[in-house]
């Protein structure tokens, strides 16, 4: 695979050229793409759930049928949708924002976004195969290691394991990038707030996932090879402590980089620098380092004592501090600004507001007590949907609007966008609010039918139609996604006055990034090197610079290094055929281990596969470049 | 050799061996987290031996012969790492070589305990003592397998005189999973076979 410089360095074309891509901006639309896809099949699950809960005694799906859809629901929403869309961001971002040509391995980048995509179709064709997993996302033993279905949360147990092992790589990926390849000047205290939530969300993935892992085992080797970890003489108590070791850390992973990207649009649209940048940053940080204390509060009505509970409830209680400091960091940066209420940052106020919701009826949870009574019910899914859907899906919507002229040099339109917004808006609080209602008045989570004469008609009615406004607001987007690719209004360069180094760029970007490496000198440097301050601390244009090309002349007449320099001698890495090649062989591993004992040729093969394909990659050059030596 | 703006930091960007070793130790301390949470599955559960067979079966002499052995291994590995710092060839072949055999005797003496083992009726399925104890044991007899596999793929690329530093496998990368695996052995053998309440 010989290329010659100028063919190196211009966009490559066809289906082979993306299959075969280490560009981490490709890597980064595929994971986005295929996240909005699943995002639709996990909405589906979500109606045909709401439909069922409608009207007392429904009767539009059967017990097994509604056990499968919550749980592929939930499945599919944290680990297919929302993780993946958060490192869709990270990866089209991150170099961008900290001035670099790539991640620290492209190759590593592009195998950890097919086995992403491969065990998403490994767990969704589960529902042809057998039957989806159906114990539950959180697959409680001893629901989860019965066997009175075959394979059912064996998807689950290898599904999942397999999406972590992506997740892992591509978080040291990411942490390695930030922490090696900045650009000259670009210290860790100038890093953009987005990238700074990225890191944090890696390091949380990188200590919680291998916890998930061997509880992941632990139920497989159960289910499959007649262990005692969670039945027998085992403690199905010790599932519950190693899932939520992860899970809780999880919820972090899904809500912190949409924190990240609300951080990022606040100072934009506000035109005022981040307020209080370190403390955001550092909020971040302390919000990573307390997640991995406060699992046990998913658990208080397991019995675990009322020293443990108190433990956990105060340390819940504090992880409210650094999490209410990033609020009014935010109202802060709106505050005496010049707010301008464009889509961006609509959704993202949108995302503060219901944030806060959410943020408060998790601290109702914190209480020991009053958590007793909510357990279980339906003012639980309140509280997390206002967080996650709320919180996170409002959050990366934002990002979208906020980043779609990067991505595609096109404006998302304006009309069908607010259309899109107050759909949402309204249908989400349909949706979610009238749940806290439910919950308080006793409905729990999980049944697929209550009786009559409970009083909940009423409040399921009005959810289902919320439920449908969500669905029909994501309508509106999916067209303005695909309408303004080629009929939005031009956005060139730098449409929203942008503060960070990815508006420096031309729309989309190139596929080196930067035509050469900027150096760094600011906070927000792009913003930085468009306006200067008067007397009175005002920001006036700096009449002379347009964006685009902005390097300092301080890089140049280095020797060419593999980072920097003019485009003459920048080498990017070639594309590669070996990560699918390991992703796909990781799946046949994968569906042969769901179906053993007759899996296990598959299981060999698949793993033959892998490593053919590990070291082809190992041992192909990384650049046409390498072979000199 | 570059300007005087630039930071130190922005000096590296050349050189990819730090950002592999950053992703490794990254890398390393998820495994930390693995096996911690293996070790803590086995305090769990390590009097839990529904009457079966318990730690009394274990064969402490053999055992430490055999941890002796791996953990003389990480000699060998630093001493093959050191050989290929001063290019040298023979040396680094030899080194990686020894500590490859180091590895494949230390599993010889895994498979062999494990089948008196179960001999003595300790199997996966007997306790959850057992199923504990395979499990920890057992993933890291996998990662040292792993790892001699890397330890053989480096040597026969050294006889191609393909082992680079940049990229593929890497002699600097590799030991440092090696000595992961060695110190999570210290660990495995005092808590598991040390300390029996």
């Amino acid at each position: 695979m010989v290329l010659d410089t100028n063919k190196d360095l211009a966009e490559p074309k066809g289906i082979w050229s993306w299959i075969t891509t280490v560009d981490h901006k490709r890597i980064g639309l595929m994971y986005g793409v295929t996240a909005l896809v699943a995002f639709f099949v996990a909405g589906l699950e979500a109606l045909l759930i709401r439909l069922q809960l409608t009207t007392a005694n429904g009767t539009v799906l059967s017990a097994d049928a509604y056990n499968q859809l919550f749980t592929m629901h939930g499945l599919t929403m944290l680990l297919v949708v929302v993780m993946p869309v958060g490192a869709a961001f990270m990866n089209y971002f991150i170099p961008l924002h900290i001035g670099a040509r790539d991640v620290a391995f492209p190759r590593a980048n592009a195998f950890s976004y097919w086995l992403f995509l491969f065990s998403t179709i490994m767990l969704l064709s589960s529902f042809v195969l057998g039957g989806a997993p159906d114990g539950g996302w959180f697959g409680y033993a001893p629901l989860s290691t019965q066997l009175d279905e075959f394979v059912r949360m064996d998807y689950y147990a290898i599904g999942a394991q397999l999406l972590g092992i992506a997740s892992i790589m591509a978080s040291a990926n990411f942490i390695a990038t930030v922490f090696t390849m900045r650009a000259p000047g670009m210290t860790l205290m100038r890093v953009p707030v987005f990238t700074w939530m990225a890191v944090v969300v890696s390091f949380l993935l990188i200590f919680s996932l291998p916890i998930f892992g061997v509880g992941l085992f632990q139920m497989f080797f159960d289910r499959n090879f007649g262990t005692q970890f969670f039945g027998g003489g085992g403690d199905p108590l010790l599932w519950q402590h190693l899932f939520w070791l992860f899970g809780h850390p999880e919820v972090y992973v899904l809500i912190l980089p949409a924190m990240g990207i609300v951080s990022e649009v606040f100072p934009t649209f506000s035109r005022k620098p981040l307020f209080g940048y370190p403390f955001v940053v550092f909020s971040g940080i302390a919000i990573g380092f307390m997640g991995f204390g406060v699992w046990a509060h998913h658990m208080y009505t397991a019995g675990l004592g009322p020293v443990a509970e108190a433990g956990f409830g105060i340390a819940t209680m504090m992880i409210a501090v650094p999490t209410g400091v990033k609020i009014f960091n935010w109202i802060g940066t709106m505050w005496g600004g010049k707010v301008r209420f464009e889509l961006p940052m609509m959704f993202a106020i949108g995302f503060v507001s219901l944030f806060v919701i959410g943020g408060l009826s998790g601290v109702l949870h914190s209480v020991v007590p009053s958590d007793y009574q909510q357990h279980d019910s339906y003012f639980v899914v309140a509280h997390f949907h206002y967080v996650l859907f709320g919180g996170g899906v409002f959050g990366y919507v934002a990002g979208a609007y906020y980043w779609y002229p990067k991505w595609t040099g096109r404006f998302l339109d304006e009309k069908l966008g607010r259309w899109h917004f107050w759909l949402m808006l309204l249908g989400f609080n349909l949706t979610f609010a009238p749940m806290h209602i439910l919950g308080l008045n006793g409905m729990a989570r999980r049944t697929y039918r209550y009786p009559e004469g409970l009083g909940w008609e009423f409040w399921n009615q009005v959810a289902t139609v919320g439920s449908f406004l969500i669905g029909i607001s994501f309508l509106f987007f999916a067209w303005n996604l695909i309408r303004s690719r080629k009929n939005g209004r031009v956005a060139g360069n730098d449409p929203w006055d942008g503060r960070t180094l990815e508006w420096s760029i031309p729309s989309p970007p190139p596929v080196h990034n930067f035509d050469e490496i900027p150096v760094v000198e600011h906070v927000d440097d792009f913003w930085h090197r468009k306006y200067a301050t008067d007397e009175d601390g005002r920001a006036v244009r700096m009449p002379d610079v347009t964006g685009g090309t902005l390097a300092a002349e301080t890089t140049t007449g280095d020797d060419g290094e593999a980072n920097r320099g003019s485009p003459e001698d920048m080498h990017m890495p070639s594309p590669s055929y070996y990560p699918i090649v390991a992703a796909f062989g990781v799946m046949v591993t994968g569906y042969g281990l769901i179906y053993i004992p007759v899996g296990w040729v598959a299981a060999g093969v698949g793993l033959l596969i892998t490593l053919w394909g590990f070291f082809g990659w190992s041992l192909e050059p990384v650049t046409r470049d390498a072979h000199h030596d | 050799m570059t300007s005087q703006t630039a930071p130190v930091e922005a000096q590296e960007h050349h050189d990819i061996r730090p950002i592999r070793k950053a992703a490794m130790w990254v890398f390393l301390g998820s495994e930390a987290m693995f096996f911690g949470s293996m070790i803590a599955t086995f305090l769990l559960y390590r009097n839990n031996t529904a009457d079966g067979p318990g730690s009394e079966i274990f064969d402490i002499p053999f055992t430490s012969a055999s941890s002796f052995v791996l953990l003389m291994s990480s000699l060998t590995m630093v001493l093959a790492h050191n050989a290929f710092e001063k290019r040298d060839g023979r040396g680094t072949r030899i080194w990686l070589a020894a500590t490859a055999l180091l590895g494949i005797t230390f599993l010889a003496g895994q498979i062999y305990e494990f089948t008196e083992f179960v001999d003595k009726g300790l199997t996966l399925s007997t306790s959850s003592f057992g199923s504990s104890f395979y499990m920890l044991t057992g993933f890291h007899g996998a990662h040292v397998a792993i790892g001699i596999v890397m330890l053989l793929a480096m040597f026969f690329l050294s006889l191609e005189g393909r082992l680079h530093e940049e990229r593929g496998l890497n002699v600097e990368l590799v030991g440092l999973y090696w000595h992961f695996v060695d110190i999570v052995w210290i660990v495995i053998f005092t808590v598991v076979y040390l300390l029996q309440a």
